[in-house]
């Protein structure tokens, strides 16, 4: 077993598209869930929207990359009130039920051969990338860095952007937080009904919670696609439930608990990716083959779950008595 | 005579092609219209004089082959099959895909007969669903828990049957019952094992929600694990399809599918209504401290919601694998989100409202085909959902009270 490109193969997860891409987004979730209390199990078709509404802007509509951001951004804006305004004011599995259900709904709409000519069905869309990289500052030839982290000046331009999108959302929502804006979402979270009694408008604060966190899984899907396509596929219910793994792994009403759960997530997932195969080459796992070896990575999240949510629901960095699950 | 030339498109420069031959009674067809598409690929072309055609494609994947009926001489038709079928490479880079033709009238099938016909397939499926979401129903009436893993449930019960009517070649009489019982065992498990020792320690229902999600995808990659990302068939899959009345097919299948489904049904309404502890189970739902307090045993109530629901979602899985056809390890998941919308439709927690959400939501999926494309009909099931939450957030059945 080759425990050198092992190794290497999953450091590389510390930093790349997808981990950034996922923080983004469970950060987003963060919002809804953590904070406000929102069951929001649509965040997939966030970042559908975003990365189509990225992707459609620039392909369809020659615009340049950073409209193509915002387009996707206010995609996400307008999802969030068609998403809010019936279900805001009901019960929270309403909720729940209907960002599903309107997630479904995206990801079909940009899989059907409907509107082939847009999104290019489920074959997914790709050559975009043009405009982002004329942006790039970076202009080194060949590949440039250390260790396992050695990307060309288009790699590095992805990384180095996402992640200073991650630190921007990151700053926002501590800086939100700690604002009296943020004790109201809190409340929201602790006890609607106090909060109303305030004379607060929790409808509103609701909907603003939802379009923050909206907007930044929109972004996640901007920066998933970013390096590489569109892939329809992609964009299942399982993503979203992926991401509350990662959300509560890391803690669900924290700033850093989002981040942290997706580096985990993604650098967990990266090594048993390779070294179970290992594993199955080597003999040491006589009873699965290499196929089955990626399958049981998928069996290890649910079970990871299921155990974060029984054990230790406020995740590794969070408070116990900011648990969000108070009802 | 010149090289049997058939004639050809796209052939040079792609590596891949299709091609066949069309002959009625022996003799060539000239100028029958044939189409290829897939993948985002369109070809068509025109059979030569001697009734060959070849077509060339992109990359070895599947596509759909087409021969234009109405190219075909006056009362010839397309006997075996449809003059649409996918086509596929085996090992070679070419494929032959040949088309049997016979005497016959082709059937333009009348709007009415495609209502009639999508009207039963929709009252098939939607008794199906109803299976699967009576008893996510009555788990959420009593429990509090929007269950996830309901859809594995599903699969588990089309995997089992298929396990032993395939794998140990059981006859279907013995191999069904077996992978029901199975299936209530299975609900029995996760309640004793899983379920009831959270109960105990007071766990939140949305932590609950959220564990039935990690659940889910723990048994649904289990399934995985052990069948494969492939699809396979039950016996009796492809029998023959009866014409009941006018153009409305059913197959013996379907039939015994709607038969059966009923009977639980009535068996579950009866059930609800009349026995013991099917009163207990409406009483919980109702109130589950009052009923408690008046002296029902919650506990061995829930533990037997449990038990028939697992076994009313293995025989949906089913009747689901024969209705999709094929067992695949996420088949459940497939058709999550319309038992949901039928449970929310009907009215959260009320057993008779998932039987009418589900009638609808299946009568709304296969009919609602007539208008928009084929690969958007959930998404007319699951906009109507929204919808009535809308207006009528309680459910259709649901009493206002319920939604807090």
């Amino acid at each position: 077993m080759d425990w050198g490109s092992i190794l290497s193969n999953t450091a590389a997860y510390l930093i790349s598209p997808e981990t950034i891409a996922y923080a983004l987004a469970a950060l987003g979730l963060a919002v809804h869930f953590g904070y406000t209390g929102l069951l929001n199990f649509g965040q997939a078709g966030f970042m559908a929207i975003g990365a189509y509404g990225y992707a459609i802007s620039i392909l369809s509509f020659d615009l340049p990359w950073w409209v193509g951001i915002i387009i996707g951004m206010a995609a996400s804006v307008v999802f969030a009130f068609i998403l809010g305004i019936p279900t805001l004011r009901l019960r929270a599995d309403y909720l729940a039920i209907v960002t599903i259900a309107s997630a479904e709904i995206v990801r079909l709409l940009f899989t059907t051969q409907a509107f082939d000519e847009y999104t290019n069905s489920a074959d997914g869309l790709g050559n975009y990338h043009a405009g982002f990289r004329a942006a790039n500052p970076f202009t080194f030839e060949g590949n440039v860095g250390f260790g396992p982290w050695v990307y060309n000046a288009n790699g590095w331009w992805v990384r180095v952007f996402g992640i200073a999108l991650v630190i921007v959302a990151a700053l926002i929502v501590w800086l939100l937080m700690r604002s009296p804006w943020g004790r109201v979402i809190k409340g929201v979270r602790e006890d609607e009904d106090a909060v109303r009694a305030l004379g607060k408008n929790v409808f509103a604060y609701k909907m603003q919670a939802l379009v923050i966190g909206g907007i930044f899984g929109a972004l996640g899907g901007v920066v998933l696609a970013l390096p590489s396509a569109v892939v329809p596929s992609v964009y299942v219910t399982s993503l979203t439930f992926y991401l509350y793994t990662i959300l509560l792994l890391g803690g669900a009403a924290t700033v850093f608990g989002p981040i942290a759960g997706a580096i985990i997530y993604w650098v967990i997932m990266a090594f048993l990716s390779n070294v179970l195969p290992a594993l199955v080459q080597v003999g040491a796992l006589p009873f699965m083959d290499t196929t089955q070896s990626q399958v049981l990575r998928f069996i290890l999240v649910g079970v990871a779950l299921m155990l974060i949510v029984i054990f230790r629901p406020q995740g590794i960095f969070g408070n116990k008595k900011e648990l969000t699950f108070v009802k | 005579m010149s090289a049997a030339h058939a004639d050809e498109i796209n052939v040079e420069g792609n590596d891949y092609y299709f091609a066949g031959n069309v002959k009625y009674n022996s003799e060539p067809l000239e100028g029958v219209l044939i189409k290829v598409s897939g993948g985002g690929y369109n070809a068509e072309v025109k059979t030569g004089d001697d009734g060959k055609w070849k077509i060339g494609v992109p990359s070895k994947d599947t596509y759909d082959v087409t021969l234009d009926e109405s190219t075909l001489p006056k009362g010839v038709i397309v006997v075996e099959g449809e003059a649409t079928r996918e086509a596929e490479f085996g090992l070679t880079n070419s494929a032959a895909v040949n088309f049997f033709l016979g005497e016959g009238v082709r059937v333009t099938v009348s709007f009415w007969d495609q209502l009639v016909e999508r009207l039963f397939n929709g009252l098939n499926f939607g008794l199906m669903l109803a299976l699967a979401a009576i008893g996510a129903s009555l788990v959420f009436g009593t429990t509090g828990l929007s269950n996830f893993a309901h859809a594995e449930m599903v699969t588990f019960g089309a995997i089992m049957a298929f396990v032993f009517s395939v794998n140990l070649a059981w006859p279907l009489y013995l191999a069904i019952p077996v992978a029901v019982i199975l299936s209530a065992v299975l609900g029995l498990f996760l309640d004793a094992g899983l379920w009831r020792p959270l109960r105990k320690r007071g766990t939140g229902i949305v932590q609950l929600m959220i564990v039935s999600i990690g659940l889910s995808l723990a048994l649904r990659y289990v399934f995985q694990y052990f069948i494969g990302g492939g699809t396979y068939q039950l016996p009796g899959s492809s029998s023959d399809s009866l014409t009941l009345f006018g153009s409305v097919k059913l197959t013996a299948t379907d039939i015994v599918s709607m038969v059966v489904s009923v009977i639980v049904l009535l068996a579950v309404a009866w059930w609800l209504l009349r026995t013991r502890i099917g009163k207990a189970t409406r009483a919980i739902s109702d109130n589950s401290s009052l009923a408690s307090a008046s002296g029902i045993d919650v506990d061995r109530v829930v533990r037997i919601v449990w038990i028939l629901g697992a076994a009313l979602a293995g025989l949906s899985g089913i009747l689901w694998a024969y209705f999709r056809p094929g067992i695949k390890w996420d088949m459940g998941a497939s058709i999550l989100l319309l038992i949901f919308a039928a449970i929310t439709l009907g009215g959260l927690g009320t057993a008779f409202g998932a039987l009418v959400g589900s009638l609808i939501v299946g009568i709304l999926v296969e009919v609602s085909t007539l208008w928009i494309p084929s690969d958007l009909k959930y998404v007319g099931a699951l906009v109507v959902l929204v919808l009535v939450l809308l207006v009528r957030p309680q459910g259709i059945l649901g009493r206002r009270e319920r939604i807090g």
